[in-house]
């Protein structure tokens, strides 16, 4: 029997005779077809359209107010212009530092737990619903919570209202994160190396720090630069922690501006040059998490490569 | 005969005694910072709790169906920032979920090029990272005023519905969902790109084995393979937008009354406690913690619905 060619095409197909079957562009499934591809294009141009806006107007509305006094000076009082944002700038950067000193040797912590340590016990489970329990808690509850247990029980130094407290604040925000990419990252790493650090006599912890935590580095440094950057964007849990200071930083203990906070408040004044000073503010932000996630990218293409 | 004896001498080397307690103190410390998370998690419950006691005793569940808030008199209700809430919040998913799908299809199907997907995709990913309080300051200046002469439409041609029947001025709940619906995008994509990505090709090339078309896979073969991490992303979106705080409070208005018009100010218990908390005392404060441990629970629920329903609709295939 002959096998026919592949272009010997058969007489008929399935019924239909030769040179009949052709795509009809006016078939109902065909149409539909076409209108599902275009909504779903559509839907996709829809998406993106709010990035390309909210990028443009803070690039353009904030980026034209960028000058060197914007990164020297205080604030100006309600009513006059000019003046900057320099205490803010610092305020978010010394908040985050706090919040990532607290969050980040806790969470490698418990993730080191989770993924070298951690049976399936009803401890390892009761912390990994927990963990996932508070990814899941809004970010204003957690400084409704600091607020209560920190600020006004005034427990640091007769203190209320402190940088402290709004580092804390996003620390608890942070925490589930750099818990569950430190726990991912472990996991990714390959058995062997653990097995074969303990075949030539190490020690679990020394296992830990010098096989298996360097060799899940990218994964567990890109999910805190993700994790760092959320967090000096946040400003739901600085309100009533952090506070607001039209002052430089004085020190942890005392309230302290933030940028995130600095827009809030001078986005709702009724005076255009805080509204100004809120755009530029935005730019500066936006630049650093941007920069922060590119990073983030950059190191999350190494591992997979 | 030295070798066995130079073997005794490798092999019964013991542990230095330092050297275990470095051990068993690394993994002690690691357990202890592991249970920080439910230490956390449990002082978060017990402080809103515990502040919310007065207010739970004075007002007990009519707080939950009254809307007076009345520092002066204290007299107070949460029923106008509860409804806010579940309304802005389901409103918006409504809006988001075709969206967020439609865009998560159109980036895994072949229609593109995948250089061209794989940008369009960094860039929703991208805008979930612009934070909250930049969205509100551009929901302020740039998109409320833009979409006025739309809601003004809305409200001359649909008037007559009690949910259109005042006039928009600035600052609404109408805004305030857009935004959200900005907000829960990204979530929504992502989830659903990863869901869809991770339904077996054999499906896709069964479906088109026996001619279907491409909406016709995605429809009756794709989507219902995934929609289960669809549905538990969609509840993740849902517990976002209900804790959702700083861009809605700053676009909401902040109105104390309630007001079935989506094109009145109204509010959500996220914003008023982001509004009211710093200037509150007495059992105002109080008040506001009963109405945050009601966004607690509800964020929960919502949470745990979610795990619930991936596991309870995942197919097996």
């Amino acid at each position: 029997m002959a096998i026919p060619l592949a272009n010997a095409a058969p007489e008929s197909v399935s019924g239909f005779k030769r040179g009949t079957l052709f795509f009809k562009p006016n078939l109902p499934r065909n149409r539909f077809n076409v209108l599902f591809n275009s909504i779903a294009g559509v839907f996709a141009t829809t998406a993106v359209l709010p990035l390309f806006l909210v990028l443009a107007y803070v690039l353009f509305k904030g980026g034209s107010l960028l000058r060197p006094d914007l990164f020297t000076q205080l604030p100006p009082a309600p009513g006059l212009s000019g003046g900057g944002i320099g205490n803010a700038i610092l305020g978010t950067l010394l908040v985050t530092l706090l919040a990532s000193l607290i969050a980040i040797p806790v969470g490698v912590g418990g993730g080191i737990y989770l993924a070298e340590y951690s049976r399936k016990g009803w401890f390892a489970q009761f912390v990994r619903f927990g963990n996932d329990v508070l990814a899941g808690v809004p970010s204003i509850i957690s400084g409704v919570f600091v607020y209560g247990a920190i600020v006004a029980t005034r427990i640091f130094f007769n203190q209320s209202y402190s940088a402290l407290a709004g580092g804390i604040a996003l620390a608890v925000l942070m925490l589930p994160t750099v818990i569950k990419t430190t726990d991912e990252g472990l996991r990714l790493v390959s058995n062997d190396l653990r097995l074969g650090a303990y075949g030539v006599g190490a020690s679990r912890f020394v296992t830990i720090t010098r096989i298996t935590l360097p060799a899940a580095l990218t994964p567990i440094a890109t999910g805190m630069v993700l994790a760092i950057a959320r967090a000096a964007g946040e400003t739901a849990p600085l309100i009533f922690t952090a506070l607001f200071s039209p002052f430089w930083p004085e020190g942890v203990f005392n309230p302290i501006a933030t940028m995130s906070v600095l827009i809030f408040n001078f986005a709702i004044m009724p005076y255009d040059a805080q509204n100004q000073l809120a755009w530029a503010a935005s730019f500066v932000l936006v630049i650093m998490i941007l920069l922060a996630n590119l990073l983030a990218r950059r190191l999350a293409a190494r591992t997979k490569t | 005969m030295t070798g066995p004896n130079k073997a005794e001498a490798f092999t019964l080397r013991r542990r230095p005694a330092f050297e275990k307690l470095i051990d068993n103190g690394f993994r002690q410390s690691t357990i202890l910072m592991a249970a920080m998370v439910a230490f956390v998690l449990l002082a978060i419950f017990a402080t809103v709790f515990l502040g919310a006691r007065e207010a739970i005793g004075t007002f007990g569940l009519k707080f939950l169906t009254t809307s007076a808030w009345d520092p002066v008199n204290e007299r107070y209700g949460a029923f106008t920032a509860i409804y806010g809430t579940l309304v802005s919040s389901l409103l918006a998913l409504l809006l988001a979920v075709p969206l967020g799908i439609g865009t998560a299809i159109f980036i895994t199907e072949d229609l593109l090029p995948s250089r061209l997907r794989d940008l369009i995709g960094m860039m929703v990913e991208l805008l979930a990272a612009i934070p909250s309080v930049v969205l509100g300051l551009w929901a302020i200046f740039v998109m409320e005023p833009a979409i006025r002469p739309a809601l003004g439409f809305l409200h001359n041609t649909l008037g007559w519905l009690p949910f259109f029947s005042t006039v928009p001025q600035g600052p609404g709940m109408a805004p305030a969902i857009l935004i959200l619906v900005v907000m829960i995008l990204p979530i929504i994509t992502a989830i659903s790109r990863d869901a869809l990505n991770q339904v077996p090709i054999e499906l896709r090339q069964g479906a088109y084995g026996i001619g279907t078309t491409r909406w016709g896979a995605i429809f009756n073969i794709i989507l219902p393979a995934a929609i289960s991490a669809i549905t538990g992303g969609v509840m993740l979106a849902l517990g976002r937008a209900m804790g959702e705080t700083m861009a809605v409070t700053m676009i909401i208005g902040n109105a104390l009354n309630f007001n079935l018009s989506l094109l009145a100010p109204g509010n959500t218990i996220s914003s008023m406690l982001a509004n009211q908390f710093g200037e509150a005392d007495g059992i105002q404060v109080s008040a506001l913690m009963y109405a945050a441990l009601i966004l607690m629970l509800l964020t929960f629920a919502v949470n745990i619905l979610a795990q619930w329903v991936v596991r309870r609709l995942s197919l097996r295939y």
